[in-house]
């Protein structure tokens, strides 16, 4: 069962190391594509000597829900990029930072930093520290980190992990 | 239109290396470089296609990759004192 | 063909650009060091999401815009990183975070 789940790791990751690689090269001679398959071997021979393959390298397990989240995500960070331009652009700059923590309701790692990463890359609101069960964060305006509070964030990524999108 | 692109690439480049260098403390600077590092892989990119040169792209793709590992190397360097494992 | 798609390709330049020269400006102007890390990721979501789609635009579909698409995709993952790594050092390092009701009281 364990092995099995491990050769389907290294064939995620050899799938986008391949990928990356005919992205890149463009040429579909045979050569090249010998090229590229030997280098991604070699790739994945070294990050299994690092024993970095398993469900964090490549969460292929997320990926159909990732696909329903990303969009949404995206609109946000367009939403409060709009929102920051305009504030650095107003004459008085009406900003009040505040730095406070905020509940993260997720179970594994891996989703509590999809949070932690979903919250810094939206501009207005910074993760800067993680801690089980909590995400420290520094937010422009209290308007900000009431959004945040409100947890739709927060629910979309606990929905991620159960698989319920 | 790509000019003034490549224009307005280089005047926030401007604006964020006056940052870098009146930047208070080391945090400061090392943020303002890390946005001129986004910047400047953008620069490489447009400047790629006011050539007519696609072969830039690979370039900004590489520096996109390498200023990532520098920005956490000089940061590294300058909240430990060192880069290794050396005491 | 390729005269259309160079006009859809610059209302995504100029956006690019607005954002990109907003972010400069909001990073030389914010009072400390933390509210300088949310025009940081001005640019480095929009402004460079932007700039690539108009690129993008102008190289068609080709080779060249798949390469164009690794750039945003890469700086999705690193962005983050990054300005965590260097927030988080900061509050280690003891930066306090300025406030506005710390300027009205000292003023």
């Amino acid at each position: 069962m364990y092995g099995g789940r491990k050769l389907a790791h290294t064939f995620g990751l050899f799938s986008v190391l391949f990928g990356v690689w005919l992205i890149l090269s463009g040429f579909f001679t045979p050569f090249f594509l010998v090229m590229g398959v030997g280098c991604s071997v070699f790739a994945i021979f070294l990050a299994m000597r690092m024993e970095v393959i398993d469900h964090e390298a490549y969460p292929f397990h997320l990926t159909g829900s990732l696909l329903a989240y990303l969009p949404w995500l995206f609109w946000q960070v367009v939403l409060s990029n709009i929102d920051v331009a305009r504030k650095i652009l107003h004459p008085r700059l009406p900003i009040s930072p505040v730095l406070t923590w905020v509940p993260a309701g997720q179970k594994s790692d891996l989703v509590t930093v999809i949070h932690a990463n979903s919250i810094t890359l939206t501009p207005g609101t910074v993760a800067t520290a993680v801690e089980h069960g909590r995400i420290q964060v520094h937010c422009l305006t209290p308007e900000n980190l009431a959004e945040l509070e409100a947890g739709v964030l927060d629910r979309r990524v606990t929905a991620l992990e159960s698989g319920h999108q | 239109m790509i000019f003034i692109t490549l224009v307005a690439v280089i005047l926030g480049m401007g604006i964020t290396l006056v940052r870098a260098i009146a930047g208070p403390t080391i945090f400061d600077r090392i943020l303002a470089v890390n946005v001129a590092n986004t910047q400047t892989v953008l620069l490489i990119a447009v400047l790629g296609f006011l050539t007519e040169r696609p072969d830039f792209i690979d370039l900004s793709l590489v520096y996109a990759l390498i200023s990532f590992v520098g920005t956490l190397a000089a940061l590294k360097y300058f909240t430990h004192g060192h880069l290794g494992d050396s005491p | 063909m390729s005269l259309v798609a160079e006009y859809l390709s610059w209302p995504f330049l100029i956006a690019g650009s607005f954002f990109l020269l907003v972010g400069a400006i909001g990073v030389l102007r914010m009072p400390d060091f933390f509210t300088r890390l949310h025009p940081a990721g001005l640019v480095d979501t929009l402004g460079a999401g932007f700039i690539v789609v108009g690129l993008m635009c102008e190289a068609g579909f080709s080779q060249t815009s798949l390469k164009l698409l690794l750039i945003p995709v890469f700086l999705f993952f690193t962005t983050p990183t990054a300005n965590h790594a260097v927030s988080h050092a900061a509050l280690a390092d003891g930066v306090k975070p300025w406030t506005r009701q710390k300027e009205n009281d000292s003023s």
